[in-house]
């Protein structure tokens, strides 16, 4: 699935985690703890101004099995969005 | 700011290239991440819990085995010390990642990484002798004392990093 920024932009998630403020490690712990929480096929979102994050979050994402959908640049953060495939 | 980079998963022209192309690029990790730790220095077991906490997020099993000053520091009475820094890291500038706010301390990433994956934390038994500790006065997030034959056994044949 190819998404662009607008679509992207316009998704509701099943769950925002805001890891906003938290460094390396902790974004990518969030996102882990929260995916437990929701349903295989949501979508969750992680806030984080950690500017590793989005590469972070798509390299975990391959890794596990879950999609990676692609990053919104918010005001100061990034928003990062992936759905739970397992 | 829209920047280009290698790794990042997204592009200026606003299409989001999809996750499948990682998977592609990603080897994968069955083989577990083996580390010996025997420092006692807050940096380098921020650094290290750093290391276990990504590897447990990854669905990387990890092996431990704490010797010297790195099991005196997971004795009950000290985990939640701000302990002390290596020489190279303690100025002012240099001690801020450990220090620093947004940092979390190592014993409570260390505890994250346990709750989130396949996490095991041996205690050298030769060390506890030679430091005179006794299992008991060790935190709970260390699983079991352990010769050095079981935690090789454990570490199969991946690679055995020191810090």
């Amino acid at each position: 699935m190819t998404a662009t920024l607008e679509e992207l932009s316009a998704m509701t998630a099943a769950k925002i985690v805001d890891a906003r403020g938290s460094a390396c490690p902790g974004p990518l712990l969030e996102a882990k703890k929260s995916m437990g929480t929701v349903a295989i096929g949501d979508t969750i979102e992680i806030w984080s101004t950690d500017p590793g994050t989005k590469s972070d979050i798509g390299a975990w994402s391959g890794k596990v099995g879950h999609e990676f959908l692609g990053v919104v640049p918010g005001d100061g953060y990034d928003r990062v969005l992936v759905i739970r495939r397992k | 700011m829209c920047q280009r980079h290698i790794d990042i998963p997204y592009s200026c022209s606003g299409k989001i290239r999809p996750a499948r192309g990682y998977r592609q690029v990603i080897q994968p990790m069955s083989e577990p991440l083996n580390l010996v730790l025997f420092s006692g220095t807050a940096d380098k077991l921020h650094a290290a819990a750093t290391l276990v906490a990504g590897a447990a997020a990854m669905e990387q099993p990890v092996n431990i085995l704490l010797q010297y000053w790195a099991l005196d520091a997971f004795r009950t009475a000290r985990a939640d010390d701000m302990l002390g820094l290596a020489w190279d890291a303690i100025s002012e500038g240099t001690s801020r990642p450990v220090h620093g706010s947004k940092a979390i301390p190592w014993m409570e990433t260390f505890r994250m990484a346990k709750e989130l994956g396949e996490v095991q934390i041996l205690a050298c038994t030769g060390s506890l002798d030679v430091l005179g500790i006794d299992r008991s006065e060790l935190d709970p997030i260390v699983d079991s004392e352990a010769g050095i034959a079981v935690f090789l056994a454990a570490a199969g044949e991946g690679g055995i990093p020191f810090s």
